[in-house]
């Protein structure tokens, strides 16, 4: 000990190439994020001389990260316990739309239907979804992924991937191939409150109302229950907790019906808000929602929310300016980078998986 | 124990328990029933059973070994003679030799080097566009309109646009994927596992947005690509010393597609056993084992990427020319799982097996989905359409090989050591790790 405090200290050299190493490692994805919002704004301000537009598709941004998010957890949740990336996630919550759609005509729910109803009527869907969603991935979890816990990494990989053509195909059977419109039941569209040129509609407050609440509920329920105390410790370490008297798999069984739920809440909400579904709506939803979980650090309950939500944005302003049609390149190309720069996210910690 | 079962397989002896004979019986009824489905020529399909029962019976034996793979290799040539040159049959062989080449491909980045490849479709569309670049009339304003032709007969060579002959821009694609497929690796090298899967699948769909909406980016005054519309007509492969090649006339097809298969199933089986296919196998294994033991790990993954993808690239341009068309709707996400699925069905890292699986599924998705078994729904009073569903079909067949038959249905025999480390060391060949503890008994 003594002979190591004694000796010399080499100063660490820092030379320039590695001091910006650092920099773009640390900052580099934050000012990528703010690239396509500040030219926008500046394109806006000379065009328009107001951000009415840009602010405009900030509140789309949000209102559609809302929905991410939710899903974003689910992938965040699973991977946090297991380490593998839940493929079938997003066609559970496809899934959930479309049970939702479904639960609509079953109980009669129209875009006549009075307030009351409405609200008691979309509350029963909302159970009914999350239960359907959470149950489709429990069961996913059980077939697919359990009998190959041991098997290597690969493996659990490839059956999620077979899941999600699996259940897609369900859809394709449910509905059909095409996207099916469905009633407008909030009357989405509705303008609710106009701030200064930009408007805030009725599907907004919604997503965001109904998201906000959930995430607050579900953060609580990891850091304050019992269960949620072993789903942590089970992240940690399973050998340890199985020690320690934790039952695991019933534990990694409650994390994936936790995130099936938020991946039904999300399907209600997006069938509310878009009022088209889709079998296909599933694989890009799932690798937006992915991409935003690794925006934020995967395993990052909050990360998970704020890269939706930053997602929602970066695809909401892509839609209006750069055109739909390359949005999905776009997303992805924000993965890639990610994956590049700063594989542990905004707010995530180096993984062993992507350090 | 009984005198048929359960002679240890390390003898060397031919190998006639009751379980390998019920399989072969099984295999010679499946072989026939589908020969007789997809209007193959019985005896041809009888051959087979016979060379691969004969090869199955006597494995230990190496004269047999090589015996079989000339018949084999005999029996591909003959092959197209036997059938209708314009039939169906030869068409869809035509088309499984092509997805064989890409499977083979996929198998080095997924089976040998163990790189989970989610969007290999990005190498089959970068290919299958080189050849709707060179050959095609594309470029309208190629040669100032008068086009430009290399080493190409009539009437190719009198059209506008770029005509360049098969073997140029077979070169030319093997080239763009290689160098496509080590910057696609570029990204992954720090990362591990699912990761890899993810931002390759990203990188798939990137080539494929390209590809739908190439018709908007304008490089140099030209179109990329022509959008969702697609390349069309595609110059038919010009061989030096050979007629043109004709729309209905498959066999010489066939044969151009026989010839990649044998090339890359050559190059597979070197690449296996040389320094650099166990360096893959090591990384497979263990990587950070594999980088301390002097595996240079940037170089070994980036080769792996690069020479998968040059595989994608040729059977892409053979593809391009084959099917007259280049078309965004060929490049999506699914294409790259129908061939992953190739790779899992036969058997991760055994080439033998990946050439099973593509030949299989090429039936299974061209023959028997959308003409054998599309009315069994409709007869149990069931309203769908099955070709809708195939790549539920897959999917299902990927969860199913997992769960049941990780190691595929021709195993790698390391690989179904890794799969069942610890138990059944020795020879576990078609399960006969059972048989060896009852000898050793």
């Amino acid at each position: 000990m003594e002979a190591s405090s004694e000796a010399p200290r080499v100063p660490v050299r820092t030379n320039t190439w590695d001091r910006i190493r650092t920099y773009v490692g640390e900052y580099g994805l934050i000012a990528l994020l703010l690239v396509m919002p500040v030219v926008y704004g500046i394109q806006d301000l000379s065009d328009d001389g107001s951000l009415a537009r840009l602010g405009n598709n900030v509140v789309d941004g949000l209102s559609n990260g809302a929905i991410w998010a939710l899903v974003a957890l689910g992938y965040t949740l699973v991977y946090g316990i297991i380490e593998l990336i839940n493929f079938a996630h997003g066609e559970v919550f496809m899934i959930g739309s479309l049970v939702s759609a479904g639960f609509f005509g079953t109980i009669g729910l129209t875009a006549a239907t009075g307030t009351g109803g409405l609200v008691a009527g979309l509350f029963l869907t909302l159970l009914l979804a999350m239960l359907a969603s959470g149950m489709l991935n429990v069961m996913i979890e059980r077939v697919g992924y359990r009998p190959l816990r041991a098997a290597p990494k690969l493996a659990p990989l490839i059956t999620a991937v077979g899941f999600s053509f699996i259940l897609q195909n369900v859809g394709v059977l449910w509905i059909g191939g095409s996207p099916e419109g469905i009633p407008d039941l909030i009357k989405a569209q509705k303008e609710v409150v106009d701030i200064a040129g930009v408007s805030i509609s009725r599907g907004d407050v919604l997503a965001v109302a109904a998201t906000i609440p959930l995430v607050f509920l579900l953060v609580g329920f990891i850091n304050q229950s019992r269960l949620g105390k072993a789903m942590r410790a089970t992240a940690q370490d399973p050998e340890a907790a199985r020690l320690m008297g934790i039952n695991v798999d019933t534990t990694i069984s409650a994390t994936f019906l936790l995130g099936g739920i938020m991946a039904g809440a999300a399907g209600l909400i997006y069938a509310l808000y878009q009022t088209t579904i889709w079998f296909f709506q599933g694989f890009q939803a799932g690798l937006i929602a992915f991409t935003a979980a690794v925006m934020g650090g995967i395993g990052n309950l909050w990360g998970a929310v704020l890269g939706g939500f930053i997602i929602g944005i970066i695809q909401q302003i892509s839609d209006n300016r750069i055109g739909g049609e390359w949005t999905p390149a776009i997303v992805f190309a924000y993965l890639v980078l990610i994956m590049v720069f700063r594989p542990q996210g905004l707010l995530g910690e180096e993984t062993r998986e992507a350090g | 124990m009984t005198a048929l079962a359960a002679r240890p397989a390390g003898e060397g002896g031919p190998r006639t328990d009751v379980r390998t004979l019920l399989v072969l019986a099984l295999a010679l009824a499946l072989a026939l029933w589908m020969a007789s489905e997809i209007e193959m020529n019985m005896f041809m399909a009888f051959v087979a059973w016979v060379l691969i029962a004969v090869r199955t019976i006597f494995h230990e034996n190496a004269w047999v070994t090589r015996a079989t793979v000339v018949g084999l290799l005999i029996w591909a040539l003959v092959l197209p003679l036997a059938h209708d040159s314009g039939g169906a049959f030869i068409e869809d062989a035509t088309l499984a030799l092509a997805y064989a080449v890409m499977a083979l491909g996929l198998n080095i980045i997924v089976g040998f080097a163990g790189l989970l490849d989610l969007g290999y479709v990005a190498f089959y569309a970068l290919g299958a566009l080189t050849s709707g670049w060179f050959m095609s009339g594309f470029f309208v304003n190629a040669g100032g309109g008068e086009g430009f032709s290399l080493l190409v007969g009539e009437p190719a060579s009198t059209l506008p646009g770029v005509h360049l002959n098969f073997l140029l821009v077979l070169i030319i694609a093997v080239g763009v994927t290689t160098i496509a497929g080590m910057l696609i690796g570029l990204p992954t090298l720090r990362l591990r596992g699912d990761y890899i899967a993810i931002v390759t699948l990203a990188f798939g769909e990137i080539v494929g947005r390209i590809v739908i909406n190439g018709d908007q980016i304008k490089i140099a005054g030209e179109k990329v690509t022509n959008g969702r519309q697609g390349i069309t007509p595609i110059d038919k492969i010009d061989l030096p010393f050979l007629e043109p090649f004709q729309s209905l006339e498959l066999r010489p097809w066939y044969f151009v597609a026989l010839a990649l298969v044998l090339f890359v199933l050559f190059v597979n089986f070197r690449l296996r056993d040389s320094r650099l296919g166990r360096a893959w196998i090591a990384l497979r294994e263990d990587e950070v084992a594999a980088a301390s033991m002097g595996v240079p790990l940037v170089k070994t993954k980036l080769l792996a990427y690069g020479t998968g993808a040059a595989f994608g690239g040729m059977s892409g341009v053979f593809l391009g020319s084959y099917l007259n068309t280049v078309n965004a709707d060929q490049f999506q996400f699914s294409f790259s799982i129908f061939v992953l699925a190739m790779v899992i069905l036969g058997g991760l890292g055994s080439i033998e097996g990946v050439m099973l699986g593509a030949i299989v599924l090429t039936f299974i998705n061209f023959n028997f989905i959308p003409d054998v078994f599309n009315d069994y729904p409709s007869k149990i009073g069931l309203d769908f359409d099955l070709t809708e569903l195939s790549f539920g079909i897959f999917g299902f067949l990927l969860v199913i090989m997992m769960i049941i038959r990780p190691e595929g249905l021709i195993p790698e025999r390391r690989r179904q050591l890794e799969l069942k480390e610890g138990i059944g060391v020795g020879d576990t060949e078609l399960g006969t790790s059972e048989t060896m503890f009852e000898a050793k008994a």
